[in-house]
C-alpha cells in the first residue's frame, strides 16, 4: 500500500497517533496513585483540545473532492468533512465543557479527555466508512469508549448504572445491526456501499434483503436514540455525569445521524421506497414521543433527552424525504443543533447550589435574577430549540418541513409542526420557572471563565444566526450535493 | 425617497435596545427615558413615510430589496402599500404611549420591560412591512416572544396561564400557517408577496391554503371561537401590554386576511365566507353579551374587541370596497380606541389596584378629567358619530347590506349591544354618588398621563371627523386589491357577485 493510500484518512490517523502519545504522556505525567490528578488532567485536557482543533484544520484542507482508501472501505467526500467538523467541535467543546465539574466532583482523571478523543475517532471513522465492516467498527470503537465515559464518576452508583445500562442496551442493538449486515451480505454478495448502490440501481430489493436493511436501521436508530429504541436515553441521560450527557447529546448523535444519513442514502438509497415507511414510522413515533413525554419531566437532564429524542424525530423527517433537500436539511439542523444543545448543557452546568450540582427544573427559580445572562442564554437556547423565530432553530426546522412539503410528505409534516407546539410547552416551562418565579434558594453566583465563554459563544450564533445563514446553508447545501452524487 | 426608511423604522427600536442594554440596571430612569426617545423618534421617522407616501398607486412603495438566502429563494424585502402603511403608524405611535404609560406602573425589571417592547416594536413593524412571505412569518410569530416575557413577567396573578395559552394558542395556528407557506412556495416558484399576489394557486390547493392561513389568522385576530386566549392575556398583562395586545397585535389577523387569504385564495374566499359571517356574527352577539356579564374591566374590554374584530371580518370578506375599506378603518380605530380604553382602565388600576367594576363609583366627583377622557373612548368605542369607531362601522354594515342584509342585520344588534355594555359600565364606574371611603382620596390624572391621552384623543376625533385623511390612502389600494380578486373569480367561473 502506497502513501497515497493513506492520505484520505490522515485526519483519522493523526487523531490515532495523536491520542496515543497523549494517554502515554497522561500514564508518566500522572503522579502517585491519587483519585484524581488535577494538573495532567488540566494538560491532557487542553493538548486534546489543541489536537481536536488541528484536526478541523486537516480535514477542511482534504475537502475539495471525493477521495477513497482502504480497497473502497473508506471514503471523504464534501458529507463526511461537513460532519466531522461538526464532531470534532462538539467533542472539543465537551472536554471544555467538563474541565470544571469534573474536578468539583474529585474526578478529574485524564483518562477524561483520551477516552473523549478516541469516541471521537471512532466517529469519524463512522461518518467516513463505506462499507458494513468499517461502519461497525467506527461504531463499536465510538461504543465502547463511551460506555466507560458514562461510568465515568464510578464511586457513583447513578453513573456505574447508567454505563452498565448503555453497555448491555448498546450491545443489543450492536448485534441487531451486526445481524443485519450479515443479512444483506447474504443476499447482496457484498458489503460495501457502491456495490450495493449498483446492484440496488437494477430494481426492487429481494425481501431478504429488505429484512437485513431493517435491522440494519434499528441498530441504528438505537445509537441515535429514535422510538422504539430509545429506552436506555432517559435513564443514561440522567445518570451520566452532567458533561458528559452534553457529550451524549451533540457528538455521537450526530455521527449516528450522518451515518444513517450515508448508509440510507448510499447503498440503500435507491431501495428508499422499500425503507421509507418504517423511517417515517420511527420520525413520527420520535417528534410525538419526545414532545408529551418530555412534558412531565422534573428533572432537566431527563428533559434534554426527550427533548433529543424529538430532535431525532425532525431529523429523520429529512430522511423519509431521501433526496438533496432532505439531506441539507438534515445537516443543517445538526449543525444548529450542536450550538442549541452544547449552549443548554453549559448553562446546566451553571446550575450549582453548594458546590453540588442540582438538577431539578425547579432549581431553576429566579434564575433570571441571580444569574441574569445565563439565564437569558438559557431562555435562548429554549425558544430557539422550541422553533420560535428569528432564532436559528426556527430555521433548522424550517429546513426540515421544507423538504418535507416539497416532497409530499405534508401527513408527516403536519404531525411534526404540531408535535413542535408540544414541545414548545415544555420549553417554554424552563423559561416560565427562570422568569416567572422566584427563587427560594438561589443556586451559586460564581460560574467557570470557560462555561461563560461557550455559553455566550452558543448563544451569540443562535440568536443572530438570521443575518447571516448562509454560512450555514452553503456548506450544508454542498455537502448534500456531495453525498448524492458519489 | 431613496434611503432605506422602511429598514430605518423597523430597526431604530433595536438601536434603543442596545443603548439601554448598555446602561447600568440600577438607574431605571435612564432606561425608561432612552424607550421613550428612541421609540419618539420612530414615530417621527414613520410620519416621514405617511408625509412622502403616494395615495394614487396600489404599487408598493418604499421598496426595498436585498439577497439573504438565495439558496431557499428568500429574500429581504420591504414595502408598503395603502392598507400596510397605516398599520405601520399605529404602531410606532402606540409604542410611544406604551412606554410613558409604563413610566410609573412599572418598577421591578424596567431595563428589561423596555428592551421587550423595543424589540416588540420592531418586529411588529416588520410584519407589516416585510414583502417576502418568509420575513413575513419570522415577524408574526417572533412576536410572541416578547409578548410571552410581557406578560408572563410584569403580569398580573395568573400570568403564567394567561402567558402559556396565549403563546401556544398563535403558535399552534402558524405552524400550519407555515407549511402552507412552503406550498405555496412550491406552486409559485417564489416568496415574493408581490408575485403571489397575482400567482393562481390550483383549484385544488387553494382551500388547504386557505385554512392554513385562516388558522393562524382567525386565532391571532381572534374570532369566535378561538378567542378564549385573549381574555386572560389581556387581564394579567401589565396596562401597555394590553394595549399593545389590542392596539396591534389584533390587527395581525385581519392584516393577514387582507394581504394573503382574500388576494391570493380569492376562490376559496368565496367559498368560505359563509363560515366567515357565521364566526362572526357569533362573535358580535355572543362576546357582546358576555361582556355584559363581566365584573373585570379588562375583561369586558377584551370581549368587546373580540366582537369589534367580528366587524372586521364581516366586512373584509363582504368583498365591497365599502366593507374591506370599513374592516381596515376598524382595525385603526379599534387600534386607536380600544388601546385608550385599557389606558383608561390602567388609570385607576394604578392607583387602586384592582379592576373590578364594583370597587369604582362616581369617580366623576373627584376624577372630572378622567371621566371625560374615559367618556370620548366610550363613546368611540360604541361608535358614536364623529369619532372613529362610528366610520368604520358604518362603512362596514354598508358593505354588509350590499353583501348579505341578513349578516347586515344581525351585525347591527352587536351595535346595540356594544352601546349597553359600554354605558352600562361607564355608569357603573363614573356615575353615582362617590360613597365608596377608599376611593375619597383618589386623584385626577396627572400630566404624563394626560400627555399619554392627548395623542390618542385627537386620533380618535380626526378619525371621526375627517375621515378622508385616511381613506384616501387606502382608497386606490383597496381599489386594486378588490378589481384582483374580481377578475379572478370571473376567470374561475364565478358569476360576478351582483356587481360590487
Amino acid at each position: 500500500m502506497s502513501i497515497d493510500q493513506i492520505i484520505p484518512a490522515l485526519p483519522e490517523v493523526f487523531v490515532a497517533c495523536m491520542v496515543m502519545a497523549l494517554l502515554m504522556l497522561g500514564v508518566f505525567q500522572k503522579g502517585a496513585l491519587a483519585d484524581q490528578d488535577v494538573k495532567s488532567f488540566r494538560l491532557i485536557s487542553g493538548l486534546s483540545v489543541g489536537v481536536l482543533g488541528l484536526t478541523v484544520l486537516l480535514v477542511v484542507m482534504l475537502a475539495d473532492r471525493q477521495l477513497m482508501a482502504f480497497n473502497n472501505m473508506f471514503v471523504v467526500d464534501g458529507f463526511a468533512t461537513y460532519a466531522k467538523v461538526l464532531v470534532l467541535i462538539a467533542s472539543a467543546a465537551a472536554i471544555v465543557l467538563s474541565a470544571g465539574y469534573l474536578e468539583r466532583h474529585g474526578v478529574a482523571r485524564f483518562e477524561y479527555a483520551v477516552l473523549v478523543v478516541f469516541a471521537t475517532l471512532g466517529m469519524m471513522m463512522m461518518i467516513s466508512a463505506n462499507d458494513l465492516i468499517s461502519l461497525y467498527m467506527g461504531l463499536e470503537m465510538q461504543s465502547l469508549s463511551l460506555y466507560v465515559v458514562a461510568a465515568f464518576q464510578r464511586e457513583d452508583q447513578r453513573s456505574t448504572e447508567a454505563g452498565l445500562k448503555y453497555f448491555v442496551l448498546g450491545a443489543l442493538a450492536s448485534g441487531m445491526l451486526l445481524y443485519g449486515a450479515s443479512l444483506v451480505y447474504g443476499f447482496a454478495g457484498t458489503t460495501n456501499f457502491s456495490v450495493l448502490a449498483d446492484l440496488l440501481k437494477g430494481g426492487a430489493p429481494s425481501v431478504g434483503l429488505v429484512v437485513g436493511i431493517v435491522f440494519v436501521v434499528a441498530g441504528l436508530a438505537f445509537k441515535v436514540s429514535a422510538v422504539p429504541f430509545h429506552m436506555w436515553t432517559p435513564d443514561v441521560y440522567e445518570g451520566a455525569p452532567t458533561p458528559v450527557t452534553a457529550f451524549f447529546s451533540v457528538a455521537p448523535k450526530i455521527a449516528a445521524l450522518a451515518l444513517f444519513t450515508r448508509v440510507m442514502m448510499e447503498p440503500f438509497g435507491d431501495a428508499a421506497d422499500s425503507w421509507r415507511q418504517v423511517i417515517i414510522f420511527v420520525s413520527v413515533a420520535s417528534m410525538v414521543l419526545g414532545a408529551v413525554a418530555a412534558v412531565a419531566q422534573r428533572n432537566i437532564k431527563r428533559l434534554m433527552a426527550y427533548s433529543s429524542i424529538g430532535h431525532v424525530g425532525y431529523v429523520l423527517i429529512g430522511l423519509c424525504v431521501a433526496n438533496e433537500a432532505g439531506v441539507r436539511g438534515i445537516l443543517v439542523y445538526l449543525a444548529i443543533y450542536l450550538v442549541m444543545n452544547v449552549g443548554a448543557f453549559a448553562c446546566i452546568l451553571c446550575m450549582k447550589r453548594g458546590d453540588r450540582m442540582v438538577e431539578q427544573i425547579s432549581d431553576l427559580a429566579g434564575m433570571s435574577k441571580t444569574h441574569p445572562m445565563i439565564a437569558f442564554a438559557l431562555l435562548v437556547f429554549m425558544f430557539s430549540m422550541a422553533g420560535v423565530p428569528p432564532l436559528a432553530g426556527f430555521f433548522a426546522k424550517l429546513y426540515i418541513f421544507w423538504a418535507a412539503i416539497d416532497a409530499g410528505l405534508v401527513g408527516v409534516a403536519v404531525i411534526g409542526v404540531l408535535t413542535s407546539v408540544i414541545g414548545a410547552f415544555y420549553y417554554l416551562r424552563i423559561v416560565r420557572v427562570m422568569y416567572f418565579e422566584d427563587a427560594e434558594d438561589p443556586l451559586d453566583a460564581g460560574v467557570s471563565r470557560e462555561l461563560k465563554i461557550l455559553i455566550g459563544v452558543a448563544a451569540f450564533i443562535i440568536c443572530f444566526f438570521f443575518i447571516q445563514p448562509n454560512l450555514i446553508l452553503e456548506p450544508a447545501a454542498a455537502a448534500a450535493k456531495a453525498l448524492l452524487a458519489g | 425617497m431613496d434611503w432605506p426608511i422602511l429598514s430605518l423604522v423597523t430597526f431604530l427600536p433595536l438601536v434603543g435596545v442596545a443603548l439601554i442594554a448598555f446602561v447600568p440596571a440600577d438607574n431605571p430612569e435612564n432606561s425608561r427615558r432612552v424607550a421613550l426617545w428612541v421609540s419618539g423618534g420612530t414615530f417621527l421617522v414613520s410620519l416621514l413615510i405617511w408625509l412622502n407616501f403616494d395615495p394614487t398607486t396600489a404599487a408598493m412603495q418604499f421598496v426595498e430589496e436585498a439577497a439573504w438566502m438565495p439558496i431557499a429563494g428568500i429574500s429581504y424585502r420591504v414595502g408598503v402599500d395603502g392598507i400596510s402603511m397605516l398599520f405601520v403608524l399605529l404602531t410606532t405611535l402606540l409604542t410611544p404611549l406604551c412606554v410613558l404609560a409604563s413610566w410609573d406602573a412599572i418598577k421591578v425589571r424596567v431595563k428589561e420591560y423596555m428592551i421587550s417592547f423595543l424589540i416588540l416594536e420592531t418586529f411588529m413593524v416588520g410584519m407589516f412591512v416585510a414583502l417576502d412571505l418568509f420575513l413575513f412569518y419570522i415577524f408574526f410569530e417572533a412576536v410572541l416572544i416578547p409578548m410571552f416575557i410581557i406578560i408572563g413577567v410584569w403580569g398580573g396573578p395568573r400570568r403564567i396561564y394567561a402567558s402559556f395559552k396565549m403563546f401556544l394558542y398563535t403558535l399552534l395556528g402558524s405552524v400550519l400557517m407555515l407549511l402552507a407557506m412552503l406550498a405555496m412556495y412550491f406552486d409559485a416558484g417564489t416568496m415574493d408577496i408581490t408575485k403571489l399576489l397575482v400567482h393562481d394557486f390550483p383549484a385544488k390547493l387553494e382551500p388547504w391554503l386557505w385554512l392554513a392561513f385562516f388558522a393562524s389568522f382567525a386565532i391571532k385576530l381572534p374570532m369566535w371561537p378561538v378567542h378564549t386566549w385573549l381574555p386572560d392575556a389581556h387581564v394579567e398583562a401589565p396596562t401597555a401590554g394590553s394595549v399593545i395586545l389590542a392596539g396591534v397585535l389584533l390587527k395581525f389577523g385581519g392584516y393577514g386576511f387582507l394581504r394573503f387569504s382574500l388576494p391570493m385564495f380569492p376562490e376559496a374566499s368565496v367559498m368560505f365566507t359563509p363560515l366567515i359571517y357565521t364566526l362572526s356574527i357569533v362573535a358580535v352577539i355572543y362576546t357582546s353579551l358576555v361582556a355584559l356579564a363581566q365584573e373585570d374591566m379588562k375583561k369586558l374590554i377584551a370581549y368587546s374587541s373580540v366582537a369589534h374584530m367580528g366587524f372586521v371580518t364581516i366586512g373584509t370578506f363582504t368583498l365591497t370596497v365599502q366593507g374591506v375599506e370599513g374592516a381596515i378603518y376598524q382595525m385603526l380605530s379599534h387600534g386607536v380606541v380600544s388601546a385608550a380604553l385599557f389606558l383608561v382602565v390602567g388609570v385607576v388600576y394604578d392607583r387602586e389596584h384592582s379592576r373590578e367594576i364594583t370597587h369604582y363609583g362616581g369617580l366623576v366627583e373627584r376624577m372630572p378629567v378622567y371621566g371625560l377622557t374615559f367618556m370620548l373612548f366610550m363613546l368611540a368605542s360604541v361608535g358614536l358619530p364623529g369619532t372613529g369607531g362610528f366610520v368604520g362601522e358604518f362603512l362596514v354594515l354598508l358593505g354588509a347590506f350590499r353583501a348579505n342584509s341578513w349578516v347586515a342585520a344581525l351585525a347591527a344588534t352587536g351595535v346595540i349591544l356594544g352601546a349597553v355594555y359600554m354605558l352600562y359600565l361607564y355608569r357603573r364606574i363614573i356615575f353615582g354618588k362617590l360613597t365608596k371611603e377608599r376611593l375619597a382620596k383618589i386623584l385626577d390624572m396627572d400630566r404624563r398621563e394626560i400627555a399619554v391621552f392627548a395623542p390618542l384623543v385627537i386620533v380618535t376625533l380626526w378619525m371621526g371627523i375627517y375621515p378622508s385623511s385616511f381613506l384616501d390612502v387606502m382608497h386606490v389600494s383597496v381599489d386594486n386589491l378588490l378589481k384582483h380578486v374580481e377578475t379572478a373569480l370571473a376567470a374561475a367561473g364565478h358569476v360576478n357577485l351582483a356587481g360590487r
